[in-house]
């Protein structure tokens, strides 16, 4: 089985519009959306609930003020500031919780409880290109990677049920643990950039990212004639770093109309744009045949 | 003063809105880019970086002859950052949130405090300001403790003078921990449909903070009106809006300040630097009645 995941470093660089295109044109495909901290892959795919289920990861502590005696060894041992106290009433402000369990061990009088922690929701619905897999962390959750893997797997179980050998997934944004999950065990990662300074500083670091998990790295500018130097310039560098440039991608209003009427670009127009992605997408699936 | 620049997600244009602010503020200003994942705040404002410090956090480090195999370390560990195998003990660095309840717990002195290396901090300064970053090492998987290290200066930098925080991007746990401590937040976000949805979840995330919120909505005109009628029915004010237009993103793409490059951009930046600090203002005035 294959796996594709569109990533970019940094987020608004297109990867979702990108991947929505993909989803079409990839046909007998599952997909995934990765970005579980603010998905929007459903914006266009219009997923309809099939299974859904709650997320729980970690646990938060919380006092039980009939049984503190207010000796304060919570907040000496806290190593994240999460436990405050007013006018001699101890509580843990969830924001800063980390769910470490030390002040649950160490209170004296066994006043902390420790409940499980609901993160979220993740579904498995039915969209106009087939199955995705897609979650919403709830806001100001921990990010962790674990429901990321939790979705990859699921997405690979549905598409060993129905015979499908790949799994195009909208990864997440950053460089950072969902990252590095949204990584773990994919074939190919297509790396959407843009040609300004911070395009090319992130690529560098993600494309160093990809090369640790051993997967094959295809770039495409999106946006390259705002700055045409510096498409060239991550051109360049992708050449002499062994990265193949699978497109350059004009901008255009074009993506935003589509966006507007809940339509990938391959659907919404027929014209050259749309041949540009046909193109990067059978060259995408060429170099997996490769592999 | 601490003010921070945040976006329910990447590419809303964060960084251009706070290197802009930034090249106009009008007072002592320390600018911190905390989106160490990203940092690309220096990109536009090219500080002189005096210092480069590696940061570190503490990790436990076994001396496995006193441990006695007792799985007290294990058992408090929520991260599984130590395991015991075919009786050895085994400390999984990379896993550990730096709690330190296995040192507590170890009856056998067994664990010491090693380190592991977050990232580095880089200091410098542009003109008459200050300028911190955190940048997170390539293979680090959480920011919030590189995060925790740079806010811990934050008593300290505010005597100086104000704080103007790029926050990293989205709204999770990272996000949170970047803006808690600030006096005003500023959301930027596009007049799109994914704009538009990422910023009900930012308007959400960050509401129950309490800190005064204010909008600033980019490339405005290049998608419809949601973000400014949702604005409307729920009381958002709008600081700015920053018409779409070629030449600001041309400038952008070539690491300019677009307050300094393009004229037509001050006028809306003064604007949005004196409502944000009348916002902030409103908070202390209300704290302190
Ligand atoms: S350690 Fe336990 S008893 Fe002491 S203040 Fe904390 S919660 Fe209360
Ligand atoms: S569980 Fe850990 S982070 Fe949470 S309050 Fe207790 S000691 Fe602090
Ligand atoms: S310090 Fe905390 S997270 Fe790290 S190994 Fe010890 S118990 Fe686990
Ligand atoms: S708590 Fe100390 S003695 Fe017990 S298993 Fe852990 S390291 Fe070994």
């Amino acid at each position: 089985m294959h796996e594709i995941v569109i990533i970019s470093g940094k987020g608004g660089a297109g990867k979702t519009s990108i991947s929505g295109a993909f989803a079409h044109l990839a046909k007998k495909a599952i997909l995934c959306d990765l970005d579980v901290d603010a998905p929007d892959l459903h914006l266009l795919l219009a997923p309809k609930h099939r299974a859904e289920e709650a997320f729980i990861s970690g646990n938060e502590a919380t006092i039980a003020p009939e049984r503190c005696t207010a000796c304060g060894q919570c907040q000496d041992v806290c190593r994240f500031n999460a436990i405050v106290e007013k006018d001699d009433v101890y509580s843990v402000n969830p924001i800063l919780c980390e769910g470490c369990k030390v002040c649950v061990t160490l209170c004296p009088a066994q006043a902390i409880d420790f409940p499980d922690k609901h993160c979220g929701q993740w579904y498995v619905s039915d969209t106009r290109f087939g199955t995705l897999v897609h979650a919403q962390l709830f806001p100001g959750e921990e990010n962790s990677g674990r429901l990321v893997t939790l979705l990859k797997q699921k997405a690979r179980a549905i598409a060993e049920e129905q015979g499908l050998d790949l799994v195009v997934c909208d990864g997440s944004p950053g460089i950072g643990c969902p990252v590095i999950s949204s990584m773990a065990g994919t074939d190919l990662a297509v790396v959407v950039t843009e040609p300004t300074p911070s395009g090319l500083h992130d690529l560098k670091r993600v494309a160093e990212l990809c090369q640790g998990f051993r997967s094959t790295v295809a770039v495409l500018i999106n946006k390259w004639d705002i700055n045409p130097e510096m498409s060239d310039e991550i051109e360049a560098w992708c050449k002499a770093n062994g990265h193949s440039v699978i497109c350059r991608f004009p901008h255009s209003r074009m993506v935003v109309d589509a966006m507007l009427v809940r339509e990938v670009l391959t659907e919404f127009e027929n014209g050259p744009l749309s041949q540009q992605l046909k193109k990067a997408w059978s060259d995408i699936t060429a170099m997996l045949d490769t592999k | 003063m601490i003010y921070a620049v945040a976006s329910g997600k990447g590419g809303t244009g964060k960084t251009t809105i706070t290197s802009s602010l930034a090249a106009l503020w009008n007072a002592p200003v320390t600018c911190v880019d905390l989106d160490v994942e990203e940092p690309n705040l220096h990109l536009f404002l090219n500080p002189a970086i005096t210092s480069e410090d590696k940061a570190y956090i503490e990790v436990p480090v076994a001396d496995e002859e006193k441990c006695t195999l007792c799985r007290a370390c294990v058992d408090i560990c929520q991260f599984k950052a130590i395991s015991i195998m075919a009786d050895t003990l085994l400390v999984f660095p990379e896993m550990c949130h730096g709690c330190g309840g296995c040192l507590e717990v170890c009856p056998a002195g067994a664990l010491t405090p090693g380190q592991r290396e977050l990232g580095e901090i880089c200091r410098g300064s542009v003109d008459d300001s200050r300028f911190i970053m955190g940048r997170l090492r390539i293979g680090e998987a959480m920011s919030p403790p590189l995060m925790r290290l740079i806010r811990q200066e934050f008593p300290a930098l505010q005597e100086q003078g104000d704080i103007l925080i790029d926050a990293p991007p989205g709204v999770s746990c990272p996000a949170i921990n970047a803006v808690m401590d600030a006096d005003c937040i500023v959301l930027v976000t596009e007049p799109t449909p994914f704009g538009f949805h990422d910023f009900k979840l930012a308007w959400e995330a960050f509401g129950p903070l309490n800190i005064p919120m204010g909008a600033v909505i980019n490339r405005a005109g290049m998608g419809d009106d949601s973000v400014q009628n949702f604005c409307r029915d729920n009381d958002i004010p709008i600081w700015a809006e920053i018409p779409y237009s070629r030449a600001v993103a041309e400038a952008y793409s070539k690491g300019e300040i677009i307050t300094k490059s393009l004229e037509s951009m001050r006028e809306p930046f003064t604007q949005l630097h004196s409502s944000m600090k009348a916002a902030a203002r409103s908070k202390t005035e209300v704290q302190h009645a």
